[in-house]
């Protein structure tokens, strides 16, 4: 039994505009352990598909329309807020782009370290400061004593994430979500928080789900990845597979449009047009209007996800009758 | 050989930081540009990339004059800029121009597309009051946006169309030099790429000198005819774009070439990487000598010594490291 | 005379402050958008419109009032006392046989004149002061935010006295005595705005078009403040006419037999058990003065920034 199964999950905004499907009945599994990375740009859904399986999703305006998202046997979904909340410090947790917002900035970090750990593990007050220190450690801060009585303020953005780290995995939860986590660091930076991520995840066994915009990232860290597009996931393939043979034209278009895969002095590829408004009717497939390859059929047959080569699904019905 | 467009000698902005409320004193000095030397002959595309907090965006606003340097010349066709008067810089402004990193906070929410972009033409009087509408709509149409949003606000429009009106707005001055700070990195990487071929293709069509600050490095290579490499406050290393990438000479380089993944999981998982330990230091209290030693696998003990010079090392390729010809070969990441 | 200070005064503060008509300063499009947009979108909202109707009608009466009132503000029957609202005097009588719609329409002009004036000298000292204070910054800043500091510790009534001794008793001290009062709030407000405005790139943007320091300030920086302006202009409108019922209080400002709002309503409030008439129809015209302020005041904010939308 995989670790987590989302099925036809579906996320609607209501706003004056109207209705805005964030996210529209995405599905996907995560094994134990296994990394999945969920790369889109702005506005695809890919946080929106995340936060709605832990009820961080503000409503009204926004309401989960259908799906189911069992984690360890139980439906997250369907979910009390008490349970909702208990699954999310012990089993699930997470970090976030900007770890400031995530740290209270009144707080010293010692206490917003200890405090979950004491709710969540029952633990007394002398060993949830032990364990504390041992997380601290576990993400290279030596100084655990001193960074206990330090205010998020005081840390630069690379030690802050740092922080959030220790403080995400010192529950050792089963399923980890870390959602564009290197974006606001520096490359440099970015590389040591990449490493030290896969090596906690090594260690503690746990699964993981990496949202981020950066296929560098996702080459970097992923097995999987689920490429998203309007709210629907376009591909879901094996990362090599992926990344070796992009099926879907939104996925190759992708890849095209990075400046590092192109020759100087000749122009970059670009996607024709513009993402579109969520708020309005959609063709079929959402990528269509902007699609060389679009046909008559992709605006109007239904899109599904189907396996077009081991370990590679795709849902772009012309790669799946032809290969395009 | 003709004169530089752009020619900064040794230039250093320091910004004192002040404790106290009415009477203040210093309590410290952030050398957020600490002696830059750099010349830019016209037309040519220079990339300069670092991390944050290494000056890079300091340097942009001091050549912009934006803030006054503490120290240095900064000579444009050969005339020193930084001496100007509050009115004579004012009406050198429209040759140097700027494209802004944040398209939702380059542009006032209060001013509709028209106003903004005719505000600076007419304040310049580079257009007259008759013909400032045809001219932006015009301009719109050169940065491929429809001159049927005239009258809309930037809250109307995406990120990379405002920062085609941003880019609109700063041609309508006929620059000659202009200076893209991190252009696209609120960008998504297909809008990216549009912004960079509309920046590209104006470069060659208004034969403009560009100066495109940037942390992305692929994004840098793609366009940069030289780049300099940038870390706390100097200038590390300095030549032309391919050879940075084949042959980075300076250790930090190499180290940032390394950090970057690469879209390619077989080539990311093979291929071996420098990790640096800690972060860059504070530049209100940089280390002794060369800046980056306490975080270089082959600093040695003459490092903390004294400032390495930014020496031509090979033909057109500057790096400041004193230790340049006793590093290893360099093995591309891959 | 006092009609006259009234007109000029708003009339300046509307001119310079809503219109930009500052003749140094070229227009770059013959009128600006924003305020041609903002004018439209305020023309939409039902509440706003309402707002400025019953502000307009007010205005008027207050103009017309010598002409209009049906008794003097001063008659007196004291043999006929208060009595009840009637036929004859629709608002009632108060003690001395006043007739208290007449006082009521007498009384709008000194407290709409009050709030106006002493408003707008407010606004616009306050949000010169506040500008050039975050404007400037460092040790200018410094220096102008400790002044407003200490004269923020004054103790008004006591700052009030020391007038009167220098000055005298004179409606024009009524003015200065609030408007010194008033804008050192408004000064902190705009100063605050400006500071966090200088830091956006659309500013430092100004600076590396080559636009020139006074048009960056009235065309950048003011009218992306105006929405806390707004707001805390509506906010000063009541609390000056309740401080003017004050000074009244102390001998300063509206002389008996005339009154104002805030006077009538101080008596009101005295009486209120017996005759609860002077109270209440008081009572009713400021509010119905302040509800279409706010109406308005939220109008123009929200018809000042394009980003709210128009649905």
């Amino acid at each position: 039994m995989p670790l987590l199964e989302v099925a036809n999950l579906s996320t609607h905004f209501h706003t004056r505009r109207g209705v805005v499907r964030a996210v529209d009945g995405i599905g996907y599994t995560l094994g134990e352990g296994e990394t999945l990375g969920i790369v889109g740009e702005s506005g695809s859904g890919k946080s929106v598909s995340v936060y709605s399986l832990l009820g961080l999703i503000q409503c009204p305006p926004g309401r989960i329309a259908s799906g189911s998202a069992v984690f360890q046997g139980r439906d997250l979904l369907e979910m009390g807020e008490k349970d909702k909340r208990r699954v999310r410090g012990k089993a699930i947790s997470i970090i976030f782009q900007d770890p400031m917002t995530a740290l209270n900035p009144y707080m010293k970090i010692g206490r917003q370290l200890v405090e979950p750990l004491r709710l969540h593990l029952d633990l007394d007050r002398r060993a949830a400061r032990r364990r504390a220190l041992e997380s601290l450690a576990s993400v290279g801060i030596q100084d655990g004593e001193r960074c206990m009585e330090a205010y998020p303020h005081q840390f630069s953005g690379g030690m802050r994430q740092r922080v959030m780290i220790a403080m995400a995995l010192s529950t050792r939860p089963a399923l980890l979500i870390a959602d564009e986590p290197t974006t606001a660091l520096d490359v440099t930076v970015q590389a040591q928080i990449l490493e030290l991520i896969k090596a906690l995840q090594q260690e503690i066994g746990m699964a993981m789900l990496l949202i981020t915009h950066d296929l560098g990232v996702i080459a970097n860290t992923c097995e999987r990845v689920a490429v998203m597009y309007a709210g629907r996931i376009m591909e879901s393939a094996a990362v090599s597979s992926l990344f070796h043979e992009p099926r879907h034209p939104y996925t190759r278009a992708l890849m095209a449009s990075l400046p590092a895969a192109q020759p100087k002095g000749s122009a970059l590829y670009t996607i024709p047009g513009m993402p579109p408004d969520l708020a309005g009717d959609l063709p079929a497939c959402p990528f269509a209007p902007r699609c060389e390859f679009a046909v008559e059929r992709c605006r109007t047959e239904p899109m599904t996800l189907k396996p077009v080569a081991p370990n590679h699904e795709t849902a772009c019905l012309r790669v799946q009758e032809e290969g395009l | 050989m003709t004169a530089p467009l752009l020619e900064l000698r040794d230039v250093k902005t320091h910004f004192p930081v002040r404790k106290g409320l009415l009477f203040d004193r210093q309590v410290g000095l952030v050398k957020a540009v600490d002696g830059v030397t750099l010349e830019v002959p016209a037309g040519e595309i220079l990339g300069v990339v670092g991390e944050s907090g290494c000056g890079k965006s300091t340097l942009a606003r001091t050549i912009l004059q934006l803030v006054k340097p503490s120290e240095g010349q900064i000579l444009y066709n050969g005339r020193d800029v930084t001496a100007l008067k509050r009115e004579q810089l004012r009406r050198f402004r429209p040759r140097l121009q700027m494209i802004f990193q944040d398209p939702y906070s380059s542009l006032n929410p209060r001013m509709t597309v028209l106003d903004a972009i005719a505000e600076p033409m007419l304040a310049h009087g580079l257009a007259r009051r008759g013909e400032v509408r045809q001219r932006v709509e015009a301009l719109m149409e050169q940065v491929g946006l429809s001159p049927k949003h005239l009258y809309k606000y930037p809250h109307e429009f995406s990120g990379g169309q405002r920062q085609r009106l941003a880019i609109a707005r700063a041609l309508g001055l006929e620059p000659e030099l202009l200076i893209a700070d991190e252009p696209v990195s609120a960008l998504d990487v297909s809008v990216q790429a549009q912004i960079l071929n509309l920046l590209t293709r104006l470069c060659r069509e208004r034969n403009l000198t560009l100066i495109f600050i940037a942390h992305d490095l692929g994004v840098v290579r793609y366009l940069a005819d030289r780049i300099a490499v940038m870390y706390l406050g100097h200038i590390v290393e300095l030549g032309e774009g391919e050879r940075i990438f084949t042959n980075p000479l300076h250790p930090y380089t190499r180290a940032l070439l390394s950090a970057i993944p690469v879209p390619d999981p077989e080539k990311e998982h093979a291929r071996r990487r420098i990790l640096l330990g800690g972060e860059p230091p504070s530049p209100m209290n940089p280390p002794r000598g060369c800046a980056f030693h306490p975080r270089c696998p082959h600093a040695t003990a003459a490092c903390a010594g004294e400032v390495p010079p930014l020496d031509e090392h090979r033909e057109s390729h500057r790096a400041a490291c004193i230790r340049v010809e006793d590093l290893p070969p360099f093995t591309p990441g891959v | 005379m006092r009609d006259s200070i009234f007109n000029r005064l708003r009339i300046d503060t509307f001119v310079t402050l809503l219109t930009d008509g500052d003749t140094g300063i070229p227009d770059v499009t013959a009128q600006s958008s924003l305020w041609r947009d903002a004018w439209r979108r305020l023309a939409r909202n039902r509440a706003a419109v309402t707002g400025l109707g019953i502000l307009c009608v007010l205005g008027i009466v207050a103009l017309a009032t010598p002409w209009i009132a049906p008794h003097g503000y001063d008659d007196q029957d004291i043999l006929m006392g208060a009595t009840p609202p009637s036929g004859e005097h629709w608002f009632g009588t108060d003690q001395l046989g006043r007739d208290l719609f007449t006082r009521v329409l007498y009384g709008g002009r000194i407290s709409l004149m009050v709030g106006l004036a002493a408003t707008a000298v407010s606004l616009v000292v306050g949000v010169l002061y506040g500008t050039i204070a975050g404007f400037s910054g460092g040790r200018v800043d410094s220096a102008m935010m400790r002044i407003v500091d200490i004269l923020y510790a004054l103790p008004f009534t006591i700052f009030v006295i020391i007038l009167m001794v220098f000055v005298g008793r004179n409606i024009v001290l009524l003015f200065v005595a609030i408007g010194a009062v008033e804008w050192l709030t408004m000064a902190r407000i705009v100063r605050g705005q400006v500071m966090s405005l200088r830091q956006k790139e659309f500013i430092e943007a100004c600076y590396v078009l080559g636009l020139r320091r006074r048009r960056i300030i009235l065309r950048h920086l003011i009218p992306n403040a105006l929405g806390p302006i707004i707001v805390y202009t509506t906010l000063t409108i009541p609390n000056v006419m309740l401080l003017e019922a004050f000074l009244s209080f102390l001998g300063l400002g509206v002389q008996a037999p005339m009154s104002s709002w805030g006077v009538l309503i101080n008596e009101g409030v005295e009486t209120m058990e017996e005759y609860p008439w002077l109270l209440i129809f008081p009572s009713i015209a400021l509010s119905v003065t302040l509800f279409a302020l706010n109406f308005l005041g939220d109008g123009l904010r929200d018809a000042l920034d394009p980003r709210v939308s128009e649905d």
